[in-house]
């Protein structure tokens, strides 16, 4: 975990007061909606259907339990009770009152939690690889990097006021975790042949309206020129990208019309003036970031332990173990990931009596260290294996042991149209009664690893292209209709979906989902070959068949 | 619309002129950018200052043969959401050593000074007159940079290397 020193401190504070006043100027009348619309945006406030939504940045979704503890305190004193995990490593509150919008910020800065480009047109949270420092075979831990890029872009003088929203991603293994070909910049942690740190570089992924996946624009960018090679895609995108459309702004579409060859000679021109400079990073740099993390003292502890072994009888625990537990460069110890799928409830929610629970109980098994990930999933990154049956036993009281992690229920899903102003359909109800059909774990079990992403809009917030379900609501002549695309992925191979055909009405997705899962199930060559594999053999035909011969 | 320089409000000296304003016989002038680049020789030549209105969206580069005698160069936000000319500022101050006054225009808003500032201006017409105002306060409001700029302030990486070599002297 990374701890702030005075200097992260202090500039959070200014940042609190500085919007304490930008508040108090709009409650005045100072300032209009449409001035203050920018900088509330700017510290992750929007304009919801019913009310304020505060978005909260998590960044590279490291927590420490106070600061979850924070959340649950933010929870509780100035919403209603719950906040939402979101797909970037935020964590979203949904009923807050602008007037005390201060004061919750206030509360997180005493944690050094803030919501600084959660939203608006800024470099927004830089996020990573929820197992980041624990994984087995990571090159390097990707969050010393991640918050050295933080702290770059946070309140940068130059792109704070860019053509459109911006997002970084970081991974540093070979499998991505962090969908870094979905963001505006995607960065892979890589050695080169003198084993020096570096990055090979990818821009202009993003999905929404026009979706894209990131080109490689280098191959290799040594650790100490990150920053100044960042800098030169952003001054190249914030001279030529385009401000005229709210749809074409984003930079995948400069590096579309531009083509991938004369971008990267833009850039490459751009950062020859300025790689030689303060920009340019000593070890001494990274070495002193490095030092303000913290890294637990591991026990050596056995493979295999006595209640492992007896905990292995219980089918329950095994269910939950063989989908939430994940292997740990310690060999004693596991990653655990909390699912917050429960059949039937909105993905990523949790309450605030959950949120401290869990902070608890990552103080007892997980060194108080909690991850976030994209999937809308907690995970406790140090979880000695031997404690793995009480850990679950506590999970399961909290009603966060759903066995479910990479199963057809763990689906990503948008807020949708009970919440937002921009959806045309609703998300969450979708997810609810797609859980439902799926409840039976032996079902989801012999599916097996499935993905399915909701999207109640164009914008994408959902992910919809790169589920391997992919279920996108639109409105069509009054009415919400569900297009539905297969074959999308967000890891190392990401891919878009394609279209299995047209839209389909409100209460027909689950079925359609069904007929999907049913057709895979009868076109598997065996038992062992996933969803997307089967889907990438045969292509969409075979689904389409089936899904639109009764339609 | 009040004139913030050298963190106070001022007097204008600077009159703007169009595209096809007669050129008046003596006093400052701020000439559009296109007008500029094709009377530079006879503009440079009279009596008064002059200075140049750069749009956001021209290459800055153009200017560079005409820095050392141009006393303003005024850059503009058509809305405080366009952020270009906040590079085409640094640019200026850090590629080409501009050293004359550094105008910002168009929509100029409080919340703005602190970002225009560190990318290297130096004057400002300020949209509401308490804003102008409140500029000094306003520009006193952050204490810590992460980002090294030509404006010299001293980031946060900076500071934390100096803390730990002061440290190290003791040990």
């Amino acid at each position: 975990m990374y701890a702030y020193d005075e200097i992260d401190r202090t500039l959070v504070n200014e940042r609190v007061s500085e919007f304490r006043d930008q508040v108090k100027r709009r409650l005045s009348g100072e300032l209009t909606e449409d001035e203050f619309k920018i900088l509330r945006l700017q510290n992750g406030v929007y304009l919801q259907l019913h009310a304020y939504m505060f978005r909260v940045a998590i960044p590279y979704g490291t927590l420490a339990s106070n600061q979850l503890r924070a959340l649950a305190h933010v929870a509780r004193k100035y919403d209603r009770g719950y906040g939402h995990f979101t797909t970037r490593q935020n964590i979203q509150f949904n009923w807050i009152k602008l007037a005390e919008l201060p004061d919750a910020l206030a509360d997180l800065a005493e944690v050094g939690i803030h919501a600084m480009q959660t939203s608006g047109n800024n470099m927004r949270n830089v996020t990573s690889d929820q197992w980041a420092g624990v994984a087995p075979g990571e090159i390097e831990d990707p969050r010393i990097w991640s918050e050295l890029i933080r702290q770059h872009t946070t309140l940068h003088p130059e792109f704070s006021f860019l053509p459109r929203k911006f997002k970084i991603a970081i991974t540093a293994s070979d499998h991505d975790r962090a969908a870094i070909k979905i963001h505006d910049i995607g960065l892979k942690l890589i050695k080169n042949e003198k084993g020096e740190t570096g990055f090979e570089v990818l821009v202009g992924g993003g999905l929404g309206r026009t979706p894209f996946i990131g080109k490689t624009i280098k191959h290799f960018v040594h650790g100490r020129d990150i920053l100044s090679y960042i800098e030169a895609i952003l001054r190249v995108y914030n001279q030529y990208g385009r401000r005229d459309n709210i749809y074409k702004a984003r930079i995948k579409i400069l590096v579309h019309e531009l083509g991938i060859e004369k971008f990267s000679r833009e850039v490459e021109e751009e950062w020859q003036h300025i790689r030689n400079s303060s920009l340019q990073i000593d070890d001494e740099v990274i070495e002193d970031i490095r030092s303000r993390f913290t890294y637990p003292f591991y026990e050596k502890l056995p493979h295999n332990p006595d209640e492992l072994r007896q905990a292995a009888a219980d089918p329950d625990f095994e269910a939950w173990r063989k989908n939430s537990v994940a292997p740990h460069k310690n060999p004693g110890y596991s990653i655990v990931t909390i699912s917050l799928k429960p059949i039937g409830a909105p993905p990523g929610d949790a309450t605030a009596e959950q949120m401290d629970a869990l902070a608890d109980l990552a103080d007892k098994y997980s060194f108080g260290e909690i991850r976030v990930g994209h999937e809308q999933n907690l995970a406790l990154p140090h979880v000695a294996k031997r404690d793995l049956p009480a850990l679950w036993k506590a999970l399961d009281k909290l009603g966060l042991a759903t066995p479910n992690v990479n199963l057809i229920t763990d689906i990503i899903a948008c807020p949708g149209l009970d919440y937002c102003s921009l959806a045309n359909a609703r998300s969450i109800p979708i997810a609810q009664e797609l859980t439902r059909r799926f409840a039976n774990h032996e079902l989801a079990n012999l599916i097996g690893r499935l993905h399915i992403n909701i999207s109640g809009c164009i914008n994408a917030c959902g992910h919809h292209h790169v589920g391997h379900i992919g279920i996108l609501g639109v409105e069509k002549n009054g009415e919400e209709v569900y297009q539905i695309t297969i074959g999308g992925r967000a890891d190392e191979s990401a891919a878009l979906g394609n279209l299995i055909g047209p839209g389909v009405k409100f209460d027909e997705v689950a079925d359609v989902v069904e007929d999907i899962v049913e057709a895979y199930l009868a076109l598997r060559e065996r038992p062992e070959e996933l969803f997307m594999d089967t889907v990438k053999r045969l292509g969409v035909e075979p689904f389409k068949e089936r899904v639109y011969a009764t339609r | 619309m009040p004139l913030v320089n050298g963190g106070k409000i001022a007097d204008d000296s600077f009159v703007k002129l169009a595209v096809d304003t007669p050129l008046p016989e003596g006093g400052d002038i701020l000439v559009p950018a296109e007008r500029f680049v094709g009377e530079a020789d006879a503009l440079l030549e009279r009596a008064g200052k002059v200075g140049v209105i750069w749009p956001n969206n021209r290459d800055i580069a153009e200017l560079v043969p005409y820095l050392g005698k141009i006393a303003v160069v005024a850059l503009v936000f058509p809305t405080f959401r366009d952020g270009r000319a906040y590079s085409q500022a640094r640019l200026l101050r850090e590629r080409y050593n501009y050293r004359g006054d550094l105008r910002a225009t168009g929509q100029v808003l409080r919340d703005q000074f602190v970002f225009m500032l560190r990318a290297g201006f130096d004057s400002f017409e300020v949209k509401k007159q308490a804003d102008a105002e409140a500029f000094m306060q306003t520009a006193k409001r952050y204490s810590v940079f992460y980002q090294p700029t030509g404006d010299g302030r001293i980031t946060a990486l900076h500071r934390r290397m100096q803390l730990r070599h002061s440290e190290g002297v003791g040990t």
